[in-house]
């Protein structure tokens, strides 16, 4: 019963032991534990997305009104469940082709940088209840996070640059300002979070690490309590992933594919196992932040459950961003960069003093029920107010355009 | 020991790509070199049970200062160049300079006594720093600066680029 209860902890014991018993030192059996653990956590999720893109591919499929992978032509498992197996062969065995006039040494490490920095993330997401479900419950917490998601950045710019093509190149140069005006909104956002936190779990907690985080959704999941930050960190998200509708790093209409143009077989597959492993650490970091993590039913009594709802939570929001693909038309550059810098920037810049100063106003003593409470009062009030400034400003710009001029949309 | 041999490794790394940022005979290739130095960094601050500062390097001086850095460069005709020269006729007095800096640097390094604290770094050692940052009789006065200072760079790049 007991194993159970919590078997991934309890199969890591039973490793141990295993090899305890076989005449290791127990400091040697630690050590190779944790170089164990750190395999399992680096390893199943670029497992686990083979899966998940044949989930995209499916659901994708579907919203166009196709069938996605199947069986029809040529036999790829029940429901196509084999086609993403098929697809890694194929993308392994297909030639190299180099391009005339790269810089190699920056064109081959780009790829591999983008796969470390997706993989790195997942070492301080929280899996279950207790340190034991976490690779390493940094006191930084989600600030590594934010530090490695930086890493694509460069490697979007040493893609573009050494790829010797002017398409990259114009690519890298709309990565840059996308993914460094994105970055803003996310982490202000992210800061309210961590600004309510320390409320919710008490001052002892350190509100930067991802398990707290979870910990302080105890009563309410912070979806329902901060719904303006969780929807800024959502779309800045979609804008760090270059998912539609912010998808102007490879507007296949403009740039062919943006930084990626020059790359065949393994390490074309590489950007794309990259790009789509960062939606899937936004969703798990969604997951974490705004909907609770691994709480749900019965994870007091059987804590390996929060593995399960932690993984459904993370299908969900890739669901959601699934649906953002495949429905939303990709903006204008201009419209992309005055979404950020004239919506969301001063947006969350606004929340984060309202917020930061009617967290501090509730006394010490709330339950954390009043607390979210007014909280949720004063992110509807915010929002409604940004709704206000933005149909103004509408009413405005429609007054002064000429009658029969078209009406600019963009924030 | 292995303390010992991870600072041995981070030192080698930061300093062999510092070597390379003044040597790469291409200006792409020096900036990449310098991204790597700053990784290094990044490391030895992990070492020194400075997690925060670690993530604050990768974040700030590889995610920000480096994208401006390579910005900078692709606006400039050398990197066009798969070549360019090393030096220029300035070298001499650069050199003059650069050895008069190594020995005082170097002759502060010797002379100072370096303080060593026996009790290791506390799990809370962020708290500490986010209270200190802030707290007035400590160094809330000069971090307010610096955000003014910055506030002021952001409002003059404004003014520099604004169409009149």
């Amino acid at each position: 019963m007991d194993f159970l209860r919590n078997a991934i902890v309890e199969i890591g014991l039973w490793i141990e032991g295993l090899l305890i018993n076989a005449g290791l030192a127990e400091p040697a059996a630690d050590v190779i534990m944790t170089v164990v653990g750190a395999f399992v956590v680096g390893f199943t999720p670029l497992m686990i997305v083979v899966f998940l893109i044949w989930m995209y591919r499916k659901v994708s499929a579907r919203i166009g009104g196709r069938m996605g992978p199947n069986s029809s032509g040529t036999w790829a498992g029940p429901w196509g469940l084999v086609q993403p197996i098929a697809d890694v062969i194929k993308m392994f065995t297909k030639e190299d082709i180099r391009p005339q006039g790269i810089d190699v040494i920056p064109y081959n490490l780009a790829p591999i940088i983008i796969v470390v920095a997706a993989v790195m993330i997942w070492a301080v997401m929280p899996f279950g209840p207790g340190a034991e479900m976490v690779g390493a419950d940094l006191n930084i917490g989600i600030f590594y996070v934010l530090a490695f998601s930086s890493a694509a950045l460069i490697a979007f710019l040493m893609a573009g640059w050494s790829s010797n093509n002017k398409y990259a190149v114009v690519g890298a140069f709309r990565a840059v300002a996308q993914l460094l005006g994105y970055e803003i909104p996310q982490l202000l956002s992210i800061l309210i979070v961590v600004m309510v936190v320390s409320s919710f779990v008490g001052p002892q907690g350190n509100p930067l690490s991802l398990q707290s985080i979870v910990e302080a959704q105890e009563g309410m999941i912070f979806l329902v309590v901060l719904p303006l930050p969780a929807l800024v960190f959502w779309l800045a998200s979609l804008a760090e992933i270059n998912a539609r509708p912010f998808e102007l790093l490879e507007a296949e209409s403009e740039l062919v594919a943006g930084v990626q143009i020059e790359y065949s077989a393994m390490k074309w597959g590489m950007f794309y196992v990259g790009e789509f492993m960062g939606s899937v650490a936004v969703s798990a970091l969604f997951a974490t932040i705004f909907l609770g993590g691994w709480r749900g039913p019965w994870v007091d009594t059987a804590p390996v459950l929060g593995t399960v709802w932690f993984l459904l939570k993370i299908l969900f929001m890739l669901n959601v961003w699934t649906f953002f693909q495949m429905t939303l038309p990709r903006l204008r550059i201009d419209q992309m960069l005055a979404f950020n810098w004239k919506f969301l920037v001063p947006l969350s810049l606004f929340a984060i003093c309202v917020i930061g100063v009617v967290n501090k106003l509730i006394p010490e003593g709330a339950t954390s029920w009043l607390r979210s409470g007014i909280l949720l009062a004063t992110n509807v009030v915010i929002l409604l107010l940004a709704w206000a400034v933005l149909a103004i400003g509408k009413r405005r710009r429609e007054l002064r355009a000429p009658a029969g001029a078209g009406v600019e949309v963009g924030a | 020991m292995t303390q010992l041999v991870l600072f041995v490794i981070f030192g080698a790394i930061t300093l062999a790509a510092a070597i390379a940022v003044v040597t790469a005979r291409n200006l792409f290739h020096a900036v990449l070199w310098l991204l790597l130095a700053f990784f290094g960094v990044a490391g030895l601050y992990v070492l020194l049970e400075a997690p925060f500062f670690a993530a604050a390097q990768l974040f700030i001086y590889m995610g920000a200062i480096g994208v401006l850095i390579i910005y900078a460069l692709m606006l400039t005709r050398g990197v066009m160049r798969q070549q360019v020269p090393l030096v220029n006729d300035q070298w001499a007095l650069v050199a003059v300079l650069a050895v008069a800096l190594l020995a005082v640097l170097s002759w502060l390094f010797l002379q100072h006594t370096w303080p060593t604290v026996d009790q290791a770094v506390g799990p809370d050692s962020l708290r500490t720093l986010g209270e200190a940052l802030v707290d007035p009789g400590r160094y809330g006065f000069p971090f307010e600066v610096a955000s003014v200072l910055l506030v002021m760079a952001l409002i003059g790049a404004v003014t520099i680029v604004r169409e009149r």
